[in-house]
């Protein structure tokens, strides 16, 4: 072959990583069993916790939702609080007050003083919900997925807006392991494809080829079948659904000296590794992502 | 048996079939490990894996079988190193012989005992062999570094173009000596904590714990060993090919005494990170680095300039093409040095643009993206020294002709584009939405695993012909088994 056929391989290759990417592209609509307004109770307790199985106990009952918080039930929120004015429109975001963190000056803490924060983006041609300037309504197809693209502090604010919390990364762990073994997916020791949404897991949502790995409805993985394609039933033993995969989940949880905030779960764009109860991730509690959503807990602390 | 007996031998007790036994060994554990994960596992080649070789993967001792994958690669690699150290420096016989069999037990048992007990389910006397082959690996170099002492009148540098003291004492070696005793010293830093993880049976890896702003001394332990002991390896590597180049003259002079400054000064700094230094331990690595990559620079230029000198030899004007051609005639003498130069770009400078931008850039991102960038820049590190080996060990076979062209050439261009795209992969946010992201990804990730796949195919053509070889009376092993002293093949 001759050098010069060589260089047009390369640069066709290069080309390709130029290709952009339709976000927009069709997305499939299918009817989901499980209810995204449903919540459980979680009873007060000992579970093993961690990589390591420390046993802890959680000495209240609490109640977590079943799914992730859908981008329906958030733009319902995104409208509501607009209203009333507890959120803020800017040119390029939706914001709202937080009444800031104690700082302590630690190595690569910065503060996170009282001040309107981002909630959403406005504008970002990814997201799910759509702004005409005085009211938001979903993306056609996207009512049940999980609410992505919104910082800690728009995950908090919605919790906090209908009198719920954001879940402590024990009561997280707790809700998706359940209390009578050291699972490391919530439904059981191993993962397959069809189990949960992961980078490159084949579902019918994703197109590794053009725009890669989206989001699934809530509680997708239930056991149904959707045009052939069969998921398993990956409930948590205490029934809760998308808490491996999808979307990673924000965690309440504000720790000394450090402005990070925590996530669990994995998400859509990661390896099944990363899907392992235990594992977790954070960032700052501005960053927001087409992989980061949350859900929120009530009663209990 | 006297068939077998004496490939045994061949294959056992000669330098360059020690080499080959290890290269061997590593590259069928890195085709073999390799399909477990990223897109091997994607494309669901990891699956097929597990279920052929009857792997036992628990999902919860991940992290413990990476450590031990690691290290019994990494241990192939010393063992690589400590071959040629021992070719090629003056040594007592009894001191080479006593490091090369501990060294070779130890590698061999912590790669196969070791990965028996990470993949195949627990079996505790496999732990123990893995456990006991490092503690041979451990004594080979506390040999290595006596029979390096420099201060023995027998070793001493009697030739004035090389760095020496006025008494006479060989720089080099003792920049040979302050690696391999530094080395010893921080194989502790990895040894306490791992046993003391070890015994609650706790592990993790470092690029999880990145951002907890307090680590505890065993955490910080850990991870200022998995840095300085890479960074060892790759400065012995670094004086061995010097040695093989025959670096000498001014450059040399000045390079011995700061690659031993550089090579205390950062051992000093990682070993800071568990004392109350820890706070200015990173400046003190800092400034231990910077002699020892000048030091590297120094050994690129002479060596670049060497190239250039013999290429153009006979041609009076020579132009500024002429020059390059010789300089790239031979790619595995000019491979070693642009793969040193190559690494700026892939490993140091991520690694410096990442301290300097940390909390402006990398760390707005989550942690995820951040890890993404730390194990990336550190596999390419190591694959770099991985690269460097090869070509040397192309020019040790005595490759000749086009099949060394070919197999140079191939080595450094598909390295560099599997570390550029892996490059490019890391640093994707810096540029690309993750909503637009996937054509990229495709595109970069093909690329890496295409160059790293055909880099493993060239390797693999190498260890067939090897081992067709030894199947014949009068094969290259012959001349091998006999090719012990490495100092009669240095650059001239």
């Amino acid at each position: 072959m001759k050098p010069t056929s060589w260089y047009l391989i390369v640069a066709v290759i290069f080309l390709t990583a130029c290709t952009s990417v339709d976000l927009d592209a069709p997305v499939p609509n299918f009817d989901i069993a499980v209810d995204p307004e449903a919540w459980a109770i979680i009873p007060a307790g000992e579970f093993l916790s961690g990589q390591f199985n420390d046993p802890i106990t959680i000495d209240y009952d609490y109640e977590i939702m079943v799914t992730d918080v859908t981008v329906a039930q958030y733009v319902n929120f995104l409208n509501v609080a607009l209203a009333d004015g507890t959120l803020k429109a800017d040119v390029d975001r939706i914001a709202g007050f937080y009444p800031g963190d104690e700082f302590h000056g630690t190595k690569h803490e910065v503060e996170i003083s009282a001040a309107d924060y981002i909630f959403v983006p406005l504008n970002d041609p990814a997201s799910r919900f759509s702004f005409d300037g005085s009211s938001f309504s979903t993306k056609p197809g996207y009512e049940s997925h999980p609410m992505a693209y919104v910082s800690w502090f728009g995950a908090w604010g919605y919790c906090g807006y209908n009198s719920y919390r954001l879940p402590t990364e024990l009561e997280w762990e707790k809700a998706a392991r359940g209390s009578t073994d050291s699972r490391p997916f919530p439904w059981g020791e191993e993962i397959a494809w069809n189990n949960a949404n992961f980078y490159a897991s084949r579902d019918p949502f994703e197109d590794m080829s053009s725009f890669g790995s989206r989001t699934t409805p809530v509680g997708f993985y239930s056991g149904q079948a959707y045009d052939g394609y069969q998921t398993l039933d990956s409930a948590s033993p205490y029934g809760l659904y998308d808490m491996s995969g999808n979307v990673w989940q924000w965690m309440g949880n504000i720790y000394k000296g450090q402005h990070y905030r925590y996530m669990r779960g994995g998400s859509k764009d990661t390896y099944d590794m990363d899907l392992r109860i235990w594992v977790r991730n954070n960032a700052t509690p501005t960053y927001f992502s087409p992989g980061v959503g949350f859900r929120c807990v009530r009663g209990g602390e | 048996m006297e068939f077998i007996q004496t490939r045994f031998e061949y294959l056992f007790k000669s330098t360059k079939g020690l080499i080959l036994v290890a290269i061997a060994m590593i590259g069928l554990e890195t085709a073999l490990f390799g399909m477990l994960s990223g897109p091997m596992a994607e494309f669901g080649i990891r699956d097929v894996v597990v279920r052929l070789f009857n792997m036992d993967l628990v999902q919860a001792e991940r992290e413990g079988r990476i450590i031990i994958l690691y290290h019994s690669i990494a241990m192939a690699v010393v063992a690589i190193e400590t071959y040629i150290i021992t070719a090629m420096l003056k040594m007592k016989e009894f001191y080479k012989t006593a490091v090369r069999v501990l060294i070779t037990v130890g590698y061999l048992s912590a790669m196969i005992f070791g990965m028996g007990f990470a993949y195949w389910g627990h079996n505790w006397p496999l732990h123990g062999l893995y456990i006991a082959g490092l503690a041979l690996i451990f004594f080979a170099g506390v040999l290595l570094a006596i029979a390096l002492w420099p201060w023995n009148k027998d070793v001493y540098q009697p030739d004035k173009a090389y760095s020496r003291t006025k008494n006479g004492v060989d720089i080099e070696r003792l920049a040979f000596y302050a690696t391999a005793v530094t080395t010893l010293i921080s194989a502790f830093f990895g040894a306490i904590p791992g046993s003391y993880f070890g015994n609650g049976f706790q592990v993790f890896l470092a690029e999880n714990i990145i951002r907890y702003p307090e680590k505890t001394t065993m955490e910080y332990s850990v991870i200022g060993h998995l840095h300085i002991m890479l960074a060892l390896i790759a400065i012995m590597l670094t004086l061995i090919i010097g040695r093989w180049l025959n670096f000498n003259g001014l450059l040399h002079k000045i390079a011995m005494p700061l690659m031993i400054i550089g090579t205390i000064v950062l051992n000093l700094g990682v070993w800071g990170v568990v004392t109350p230094l820890e706070s200015v331990a990173h400046m003190i690595i800092y400034v231990g680095a910077t002699p020892s990559m000048l030091a590297a620079l120094m050994l690129v230029i002479f060596g670049w300039d060497k190239f250039i000198r013999k290429g153009i030899a006979g041609i009076e004007r020579p132009s500024i093409w002429q020059k390059l051609k010789a300089l790239m005639r031979d790619p595995l003498k000019f491979g070693p040095l642009w793969q040193m130069v190559f690494m700026n770009f892939t490993v140091s400078g991520i690694g410096i643009m990442m301290a300097v931008k940390l909390d402006e850039i990398f760390r707005i991102w989550p942690a995820r993206e951040e890890r993404i960038e730390l194990t990336g820049h550190w596999h390419i590190l190591s694959a770099i020294i991985a690269t460097i080996i090869l070509l040397y060990y192309g020019d040790l076979i005595g490759l000749k002709g086009k099949v060394r062209q070919w197999y140079g050439w191939g080595i450094i261009i598909l390295s560099n584009l599997a570390f550029a795209s892996a490059t490019i992969f890391e640093m994707k946010r810096l540029f690309i939405s993750e909503a637009e992201q996937q054509p990229l990804v495709n595109t970069v990730m093909l690329l890496a695993d295409f160059g790293l796949g055909m880099l493993l195919v060239i390797l693999a053509m190498v260890m067939i012909w090897r081992f067709i070889d030894l199947f014949k009376k009068k094969g290259r092993w012959t001349q091998e088994v006999e090719q012990n002293d490495l100092t009669a093949e240095v650059e001239i």
